[in-house]
């Protein structure tokens, strides 16, 4: 169960998403976020649609890898589904009891669940295609300028890569737990919200116990490696521009050219008219 | 004497950990020289000091008082540390806990690059490293989908890019199975043989015989020093100290009391030497038998042979009426249904187990032992297939989580790291209470456990279980399960990771367990010498099937077939097929060293 999490995990592969430049790659994620915010109504969002079918394609992760994904955060776009759905005034379409459901309710729920959807399938193409060690290094040399300013750059990046590394032994050893503490009759699923809380402190606690424990470890092992922080250490990963890098930002930029078109056309408008 | 290239010196090393009130001693007087190019394990039981010795000599400790020299350089010069490290690299027990990046290749650059080695460098030394360990095509992976042998490869491959003189290896085979504890070892015994100085930290005795020095450390002070041929005379003094003897040396002490007398200056530890010897020995006494002769009497000696020690422990209890408790019919566990990488842990398995049955599952890692497991108490569904335990359908959709959970109790692998109550007694009563029970009733249920796992109420039950000894905490966790009284209990490897006599306390408990509750026993293990030890009926899984099942005799009768799926013998077993070989005609139902001991001496008395 726990372990269908997939965010935040690599896929290895060799395509020319892999092989992008990790700032770069970065750099269009965050601007193809941007994007979504940018594009008006569904037409544009077909145009999102197709471009992210394309990437997923060429990326080589298989869609049902990036659908499970979703799958955790399911309840978010349900939510922000319904409650769109049921309390956006206007021009009423159904009535349900004391629940009505407006056109514009519809039109903004499903709207609004698909910005989710684009946006997480987005950022975990990001994850899925970059080692998560090159992603830190990525992330790493964007911040370099602000080191100046007193951001530790290293410090952070370091973090992630252990962050990274930790999730799936961490998600294994919650299941265990979970497993243990249900063989002993443990009960997470009835009750109140504050029963099932309390019920979960056989848990958190052997995982935070567990947490420490692989801290200190961790902590003695990168000692024992000679680890002592940024400086005067080498980079085995180093950017390399490349001719697909200029291509991926001209891809980019057709796109955003696609969608800024289509805003400033108002190209659904027509198609409604049209109809 | 020529000069000795000592390669770390240790004077008088005493440290201390601080603790809440007065600071604990952990290390006493220890003075060491260590030779470079030497092999030279350390061996203690758990709370030893034998790891914070380790910890000592690259710096991650420093001494309270008394010096370490490693390469010349004191470790309490801090302009120093690092050299120290790079020359001294360290393999820690927990193969999860010491590896950094999620991608293997970048796991063994990450010393290289602290060194700030050129590129170019470290890119051949991760090749180098990764095929020395044999991983290289493993360099993309992810390490949590390795086993942990695998990963404790990454760890020495991570040390080795290093190019460091010497690798201490702390417990590095603790929580591997066989296999893996033999790889690790047999790269400790390459990077050694390539003229690294190698320090291993173990309590497993057979890892040590073929090093050059073994020092034993028991309460922070060095008890003995020396190679092992002759440490392992002072037999008396090693058992003393909580320790195992490695078998052949067990063996020839086993003779010796029953009368055959290897030669003293026989190389024990060589076991084709001691075979040879007693060999000789045996036709000292008698001429062996011939081989033609051997089956007709290993049948006699098999069972019932009076004295005892060839009956199988707990054979008795096969004598009751067989109720069958847990029926298991055509069991199929599909992982990731659907997917391209779909498997099949457990694949149509079908069996029955009698009431207070002592049942074993052995199998390779990952040959579906602890998947199957978990469907007993219902932990996991099916994909298909049924389970009945004592009567109640545990894989119907509408089974009673409580039903299922008072009938069947089950201990995992590592149980202490599932202990969270502030004291032992609301740690096990954690169980109980979950039934539904009473606080009175839970109080019973409570005292009852402890007595079973031998630990004294009056004296733990108010601690808490956080600062318990490794072998208190686990037999803590374990009777969290007995006290919900399970008819059937099953233990995934409960002596995982223990020294040898926590190691024996457990199994002595779970034998007392059984006797004085005449529960049904399921125990997964990879210990083959306690399966043959403890087991009334051994299932042998491989591939998520179970291939074979019988008694231990019947199961350790075909070393092929064993071997062939990625599993060994109990090494009386192995060491009796070795003289069957050589001609001595030994019975085919020897699984102890008792039983070997015991054969080996009738053979050579009864013929004149």
């Amino acid at each position: 169960m726990i372990r269908d999490i997939t965010i935040g995990q690599y896929y290895p592969g060799y395509s020319a998403v892999h092989k992008l430049d990790t700032r770069l790659k970065i750099i269009l994620t965050l601007a193809y976020m941007v994007s979504i915010f940018l594009a008006a109504d569904f037409i544009g969002y077909l145009v999102i649609f197709v471009s992210l079918l394309i990437v997923v394609k060429v990326s080589g992760v298989p869609a049902r890898f990036m659908l499970r994904g979703l799958r955790p955060v399911f309840i978010i776009i349900a939510f922000t589904f319904v409650i769109n759905l049921f309390m956006t005034d206007g021009e009423v379409w159904l009535r349900l009891g004391p629940l009505k459901i407006t056109e514009q309710g519809l039109y903004t729920a499903c709207y609004m669940a698909l910005r989710i959807v684009f946006l997480i399938v987005g950022c975990s193409l990001l994850t899925f295609t970059t080692k998560p060690v090159k992603l830190t290094d990525g992330i790493e040399s964007l911040l370099k300028p602000f080191v100046r300013f007193g951001l530790p750059a290293h410090e952070l990046a370091m973090m992630m890569t252990i962050a990274l590394r930790f999730i799936p032994t961490l998600l294994e050893e919650t299941d265990k737990i979970m497993k243990a503490q249900m063989a002993r009759g443990a009960d997470f699923e009835t009750g109140s919200i504050f029963r099932r809380a309390k019920n979960m402190i056989p848990i958190f606690i052997p995982l935070i116990v567990g947490a420490f424990r692989m801290a200190g470890d961790l902590a003695m092992a990168m000692e024992a490696r000679c680890y002592r922080g940024g400086e005067g250490r080498t980079k085995l990963h180093v950017f390399k521009w490349g001719r697909r890098d200029t291509g991926a930002i001209i891809a980019y930029a057709v796109y955003l050219a696609l969608i800024l078109a289509e805003r400033w056309f108002e190209v659904q408008g027509w198609v409604v008219a049209l109809f | 004497m020529a000069d000795k290239d000592i390669i770390i010196t240790i004077e008088n090393l005493c440290f201390e950990y601080a603790g809440d009130g007065d600071p604990i001693p952990a290390l006493t007087e220890v003075s060491l020289e260590i030779e470079r190019g030497s092999f030279t394990s350390v061996i203690g039981r758990n709370g030893s000091g034998k790891s914070t010795l380790a910890k000592n000599i690259n710096a991650l400790l420093l001494p309270t008082a008394g010096r370490v020299v490693v390469g010349g350089y004191d470790t309490s010069l801090e302009e120093f540390v690092w050299d120290i490290r790079q020359m001294a690299g360290m393999v820690f027990q927990n193969p999860d806990n010491q590896l950094v990046s999620a991608v293997v290749e970048d796991d063994v650059a990450f010393g290289p690059e602290n060194l700030g080695l050129p590129r170019e460098e470290i890119k051949k030394r991760i090749r180098d490293a990764l095929e020395s360990v044999d991983m290289y095509d493993q360099r993309k992976m992810a390490p949590h989908l390795l086993s942990g042998g695998q990963k404790q490869r990454i760890a020495i491959a991570g040390v080795a890019a290093m190019k460091p003189d010497i690798v201490i290896f702390d417990e590095p085979t603790a929580m591997l199975d066989p296999e893996g504890r033999g790889e690790v070892i047999d790269i400790a015994k390459k990077l050694n043989a390539e003229g690294i100085t190698v320090l291993l930290i173990t309590h497993f005795m057979d890892e040590t015989i073929d090093g050059d020095r073994i020092v034993i450390v028991d309460g922070g002070r060095v008890r003995m020093d020396g190679p092992p041929r002759e440490i392992f005379r002072r037999a008396e003094e090693i058992r003393r100290l909580g320790l195992r003897l490695p078998f052949p040396v067990e063996l020839a002490r086993g003779l010796g009391a029953r009368g055959l007398t290897v030669p003293a200056d026989t190389d024990i530890l060589d076991s084709e030497k001691l075979a040879a010897a007693i060999l000789r020995a045996a036709a000292g006494q008698g001429e062996p038998r011939s081989r033609g002769e051997e089956r007709g009497d290993g049948e006699h000696a098999g069972g019932t042979k009076g004295d005892g020690s060839f009956v199988p422990e707990g054979a008795g209890q096969m004598n009751r009426p067989l109720l069958s408790c847990v029926v298991a019919e055509h069991l199929t566990h599909t992982f990731n249904k659907g997917l391209a990488y779909e498997t099949n842990a457990v694949a149509d398995v079908s069996f029955e187990i009698a009431e207070g049955e002592f049942v074993c599952i052995i199998g390779h890692t990952g040959s579906g032992k602890s998947t199957l497991v978990q469907h007993l108490n219902g932990l996991l569904k099916p994909t298909s297939g049924k389970i009945t335990v004592g009567g109640v359908d545990v894989t119907a959709k509408n089974a009673s989580v409580i039903e299922m959970r008072k009938k069947i109790g089950m201990v995992f692998q590592y149980p202490e790291y599932q202990l969270f109550d502030e004291t032992v007694y609301k740690d096990i009563a954690f169980g109980p209470k979950n039934l539904g029970l009473t606080d009175e009733e839970a109080d019973v249920r409570v005292k009852e456990a402890m007595a079973l796992v031998d630990v004294d109420f009056s004296e733990y039950a108010q601690r808490s279980p956080f600062e318990l000894s490794g072998g208190q905490k686990r037999k803590v966790a374990i009777a969290g399960v007995v006290a919900m009284r399970p008819e059937v209990l099953i233990l995934d490897e409960p002596t995982a990771g223990l020294d040898p006599r926590s190691h024996e306390d457990v199994l002595e408990m779970v034998r007392s367990i059984r006797e004085k509750t005449g529960c049904t026993i399921i125990l997964v293990s990879h210990n083959m010498e306690d399966v043959a030890r403890l087991a009334d009926r051994v299932f042998v899984m491989s591939e998520g099937r179970i291939v074979k099942t019988g008694s231990p005799a019947d199961i350790y009768a075909d070393e092929g077939f064993l071997t062939g799926i990625g599993l060994g013998l109990p090494p009386a077993r192995t060491f009796a097929n070795r003289l069957s070989e050589r001609g001595l005609a030994l019975p085919l139902n020897i699984l102890t060293m008792d039983m070997l001991a015991d054969s080996i001496v009738n053979c050579a008395g009864t013929v004149s």
